[in-house]
């Protein structure tokens, strides 16, 4: 039991950060901080793929004589397309939350939601 | 039979179709706007009557409009009982029509524009249900009539108008889609097609419950035949004006209800198979429950108009209850009903609306005397309730000669008893507005001095007397609709009537 | 050239979006230009891709010449054919809509900067259908959400820039675990082309890998789609965004999630999987019948016209899902007529009444009153598009009905009519109530609601002619699929064909 936990370590690892980002990007009340929250959601995906590329024994994908075994770089190359996109959404996220601050002045959820509730 | 192909079924279906656009181009010019009214009514009339001919030489006219799906075809196909139906609905257009101008005019209504326009839709709905040759089809036109019929309901715009056409709306369009579009479901789901035949298309390709679920889907979608407990549309929808409720609310949305019954009964289920299971028998039943307990609820009414709906929903009944009973005389008199309900009720109405554009009362017990003042009108009135109550020399009593025939040859005889009673009842509801009209003296102290009161203008009181002479006159020449009658029997039943 | 066609598709309107901003800042009408241009040729060349299609089958395209499964595989089949000519349609219709719109709800110096999202926005949608390569499509769903994004924040209202938060957090939990997804297939498969997929899969379908990669394909696609229980990122993002955004986002962002959805669950894994590996169509079922109610009873108790017709999305969504999870023929061909269908009858609504919040600002239904005299044309295309979502036949809201009805006879799943109906009678009602407002119930000038911007004269015209003209063929298009539905029903057929082989 303890080896299935210990050898798969980074798995665990990759399942404990995503439901901390998963936690934070939902429960959270501050925009910022679900931003933050969904950063470190994506990144343990990423820590995923970085995982399922590793072999055992492998050295660097660099083509060499008599030695075939070698780490799959096509993860790696997959992941950073993803960090972009992860980025790419990052950036428009804090775009609309610059946005969300200037007309409203805040960025707590709460406040937001009082101030858009119709007064009357 | 002989299929012979044309498109003047088509043709008579969009020269109102053509109209409408006439009209509502012309709107602001009304004498224009009315003429293409009347035109298209005319050459409707004579493109129908054309087909005649064909039609009593024992063919039947096919016109193939588009396909749509695979087994959803647009066909019209006009045999004898579309032609009928067709016949009565495209003549009373004319008289409808001259009677509507004179109506709106006297009254000054508003939006006459958009009454007309619909009234030309509706007409051409009303051929396209008569002249359907598949379910697909008489379900666009019986979907089409209700939702161009809705403006005619609420033209007046009045909270009270609005709330009777919701009403209108969700009984006919909700009943539509919630039982009747399932029935059709089932129907393609069990036999890969919508075709009408004469002798029915379910028999031997559904089982049995799923045949009765279909007919209680059908029975309870087709809510234009305004069965009871779904008959509380009609009375709503007399908050349209008077030739609305007479056209469309005595002849053809209400006829198309019935008309669409007699079609889906025999022509999808076929007698053979209701008289197996045993079907027919339940619906009469309840129509008959229908036609005493309307009958009963419209003697209470003192509203003239109500009281003229729910003998509507009465006599629809006797259709329902003729089809019902699946023998030969019974299935001839529903589709003779058809006709002689329609120039009786019709006449009806007319008389209702020339009293209120003449005095504006709308209350029986307003109207002592008033034969006196509009006797041209009264006198119409007078033939049309004889003509309801089927007494001999009037055309009510063809039908229920034949409906009586019927009942004794299914062996029926509460159904004779029904028949009797509901004659009563018809007398009862409608006599002691005649006897008001001509004996009683007007009331005193009514706000309307009797010499004030004149006839309705020739526009509405032509109308009036034309059909009241006519629902006399089919007593007497009733050749041409028995001879479709029979012709139709022959076909659902299999032998020459 | 034509041999290229299927990248152009992608890198024609990719790289438009850059150059449109630069043009803008020359003349402001000339980024309107290009975006109509672009999309222009992007829908002849979808058509003429179909027309290959039709011809030969299937249009495979390597990108770069490598050879799949190691390079990057465009893979045409009937169905993308289908969707992919959908999708531009619609991305040109609403590109000729944009200009007077967006003129009116964007500040105008970002005019430029919002035609170059757009086509980044169509890029990404057309991207998604084209491609063969699983890893491909999250990142065209990335592109197409991203865009989205800002189209929604670009609007004017505070509250759309809160809409547009909270739909990038559901939609990045969505892409990331389609990313999941992808991540534990090709731990099992070592490939990334579907068609390379559905071939190494079914001998794997016992591993608890691949189930699970199946259930976070399913859970964030769902979100993508905003089925029922993860739809509440949709109302508020369609409600607030800018007219034109709301049309093309309503008529093809949740299409082409729809699409890939269909082309998961059944190119990369078999309806045999689905049904007698996990049991997914009851699942899925009971789901669709959920979000065909829901979306209609909550589109029922809404005020807000626009807010209306984003449940009523929601619903029809449910409609899609529902013809899918029926895993039959006639099923799937009702989800793909659907699919168009849908698109076209809510474009023309949200065309319709961003007309109306064009000439008036509003959009609350109690102040249609009389709308149907003052702006008779769009009103009448609006009523044809609400005529066509509650199913009156000759439009093509029947048809999709009609073949969802059979497939579920056909399943021998009788009860699933109730549902239909149900949401008929209710969609019926909803679109009733904005129908008789228009036409039917008298004006009071005096009861105009609070809140609502009326910005316009006392006798406001009829939309202008380039807002009218889209409107109008796709309302007309609502009725000739309806009425000549054989056309989209023929490739319907094929494609449901090779989605079940």
């Amino acid at each position: 039991m303890t080896e299935f936990i210990s050898a798969k370590y980074n798995y665990w690892i990759y399942i404990f950060l995503m439901m901390v980002g998963f936690y934070a990007a939902i429960a959270k009340r501050n925009l910022v901080k679900k931003v933050i929250g969904l950063n470190i959601f994506q990144t343990a995906v990423f820590l995923f793929y970085i995982s399922i590329a590793k072999v055992k024994g492998g050295t660097e994908p660099i083509w060499m004589e008599g030695n075939p075994v070698y780490t799959n770089p096509l993860p790696h190359v997959l992941i950073l397309t993803a960090i972009v996109v992860a980025v790419s959404t990052t950036a428009v996220a804090l775009a609309i939350i610059i946005l969300i601050m200037k007309q409203f002045g805040t960025v707590e959820e709460d406040k937001i939601l009082k101030l858009l509730e119709p007064h009357d | 039979m002989e299929v012979y192909e044309s498109a003047r079924p088509l043709c008579a279906m969009l020269v109102s179709l053509s109209a409408v656009l006439l009209i509502g181009l012309s709107g602001r010019w009304p004498n224009l706007r009315e003429t293409w009214t009347l035109m298209a009514a005319v050459l409707k009339f004579a493109i129908v009557l054309s087909m005649l001919p064909i039609v009593l030489g024992g063919k039947v006219i096919e016109c193939f409009i588009v396909h749509v799906l695979p087994g959803l075809d647009l066909a019209l196909r006009v045999d004898p009982l579309g032609m009928t139906f067709a016949l009565t609905a495209s003549f009373l257009w004319i008289i409808t029509s001259c009677y509507s101008i004179g109506y709106m005019r006297s009254l000054a209504e508003h939006a006459q524009t958009r009454y007309f326009m619909c009234f030309a839709v509706a007409l051409c709905a009303a051929l396209g249900i008569a002249f359907s040759a598949n379910l697909f089809t008489l379900f666009v036109f019986y979907e089409l009539l209700t939702l161009c019929t809705y403006p005619l309901v609420v033209h007046k715009q009045t909270p009270e108008a609005i709330f009777g056409g919701r009403k209108y709306l969700v009984y006919l369009l909700g009943t539509s889609i919630f039982f009747q579009l399932p029935a059709i479901f089932l129907v393609y789901y069990y036999t890969g097609t919508l075709e009408f035949s004469s002798q029915g298309i379910l028999a031997g390709k559904a089982p049995e419950i799923a045949v009765i679920i279909t007919y209680i889907l059908f029975i309870a979608g087709i809510t234009k035949a305004a069965v009871m407990p779904l008959h509380a549309w009609l009375p709503a929808a007399m908050v349209a004006p008077t030739p609305v409720s007479a056209l469309l609310h005595a002849v053809a949305v209400v006829k198309a209800g019935v008309f669409t019954v007699v079609r889906v009964l025999l022509y999808v289920f076929g007698v053979d198979l209701l008289e197996e299971i045993g079907l027919g028998v339940i619906l009469a039943y309840v129509a008959s429950f229908t036609i005493i307990a309307a009958s009963v609820i419209a003697m209470m009414q003192d509203d003239l108009k109500l009281r003229l709906a729910y003998s509507t929903v009465s006599q629809l009944s006797y259709i329902v209850l003729a089809v019902g009973l699946l023998t030969p005389s019974a299935i001839a008199s529903s589709i003779i009903h058809i006709t002689m309900h329609a120039f009786g009720k019709i006449t009806l109405f007319f008389t209702a609306g020339a009293i209120y554009v003449a005095t504006y009362k709308t209350r029986i017990s307003e109207l002592d005397g008033i034969g006196r003042q509009m006797p041209f009108t009264m006198m119409a009135f007078t033939l049309g309730t004889l003509s309801m109550i089927g007494m001999p020399l009037f055309g009510g009593f063809v039908s229920k000669w034949y409906l009586a025939m019927g009942a004794i040859e299914a062996g029926r005889l509460p159904i004779l008893i029904v028949l009797a009673a509901s004659s009563i009842l018809n007398a009862c509801y409608l006599l002691p507005i005649v006897y008001a009209a001509f004996f009683k003296e007007p009331k005193a102290g009514g706000q309307v001095i009797a010499p004030k009161i004149k006839e309705a203008p020739a526009f509405m009181v032509v109308p009036v007397v034309l059909t009241g002479i006519e629902a006399m006159a089919l007593f007497f020449w009733p050749s041409l609709i028995l001879d479709l009658a029979k012709m139709i029997v022959g076909y659902v039943t299999g032998e020459s009537y | 050239m034509m041999e290229h066609l299927p990248i152009v598709m992608i890198v024609l309107p990719l790289l438009s979006a850059v150059v449109t901003p630069v043009a803008g800042r020359i003349h402001r009408v000339l980024s309107w230009y290009i975006v109509v241009i672009v999309t222009a040729l992007c829908f002849a060349g979808s058509l003429s891709l179909l027309s290959t299609v039709l011809e030969t089958g299937r249009i495979s395209y390597w990108l770069g010449g490598w050879e799949p499964p190691w390079g990057i595989e465009y893979l045409i089949d009937y169905l993308n054919a289908f969707v992919l000519c959908l999708v531009a349609f619609i991305a040109f219709i609403v590109a000729v809509y944009a200009k007077k719109s967006v003129e009116l709800e964007i500040d105008e110096a970002r005019l430029p900067l919002f035609y170059g999202v757009y086509l980044l926005f169509v890029t990404g949608l057309m991207g998604i259908v084209i491609t063969g390569d699983i890893f491909n499509l999250y990142v065209f769903l990335e592109i197409a959400s991203l865009a989205g994004y800002a189209l929604i924040a670009i609007a004017k209202r505070r509250e759309a820039a809160m809409a547009s938060f909270n739909y990038l957090v559901m939609g990045t939990i969505g892409a990331t675990f389609v990313l999941l997804g992808i991540g534990h297939l090709y731990m099992v498969t070592g490939s990334l082309n579907m068609a390379d997929l559905a071939q190494r899969l079914p001998a794997l379908y016992g591993s608890k890998v691949v189930q699970t990669a199946f259930a976070f394909f399913a859970v964030g696609l769902s979100i993508k789609i905003a089925l029922f229980p993860l739809h509440n990122w949709l109302p508020n993002s369609y409600t607030y965004a800018p007219s034109a955004v709301s049309a093309i986002m309503a008529a093809t962002a949740t299409k082409v999630g729809a699409y890939a959805f269909i082309r998961v669950m059944f190119t990369v894994f078999h309806a045999e999987f689905l049904i007698t590996g996990i049991h997914l169509n009851h699942l899925l079922l009971f789901f669709a019948a959920l979000a065909i109610l829901m979306g209609s009873i909550l589109a029922v108790a809404q005020t807000d016209i626009k807010k209306m017709l984003a449940y009523s999305s929601i619903g029809q969504i449910g409609y899609i899902i529902l013809g899918i999870s029926l895993m039959n023929l006639t099923g799937i061909q009702g989800s793909l007529l659907h699919i168009v269908n849908h698109a076209l009858m809510k474009g023309t609504l949200f065309l319709a009444v961003g007309g109306i919040v064009y000439r008036l600002g509003i959009t609350t239904i109690e102040d249609f009153k009389d709308l149907g005299r003052k702006m008779p044309v769009s009103m009448a295309a609006f009523t044809v598009g609400a005529f066509s979502m509650i199913g009156v036949p000759l439009t093509v809201g029947f048809v999709s009905k009609w073949y969802l009805a059979i497939a579920a006879l056909e399943a021998g799943m009788w009860y699933l009519i109730i549902v239909l109906m149900l949401s008929s009678l209710l969609t019926a009602v909803y679109f009733w109530r904005v129908i008789d407002n228009m036409y039917f119930q008298p004006h009071d000038a005096s009861k105009v609601s609070e809140g609502s911007v009326v910005v316009a004269e006392s006798n406001p015209k009829d939309a202008p002619v380039l807002m009218l003209l889209p409107t109008i063929v796709t309302a007309v298009l609502c009725v000739f699929f309806g009425i000549f539905a054989s056309l989209p029903l023929s490739l319907a057929e094929k494609a449901s064909m090779i989605l079940l082989r």
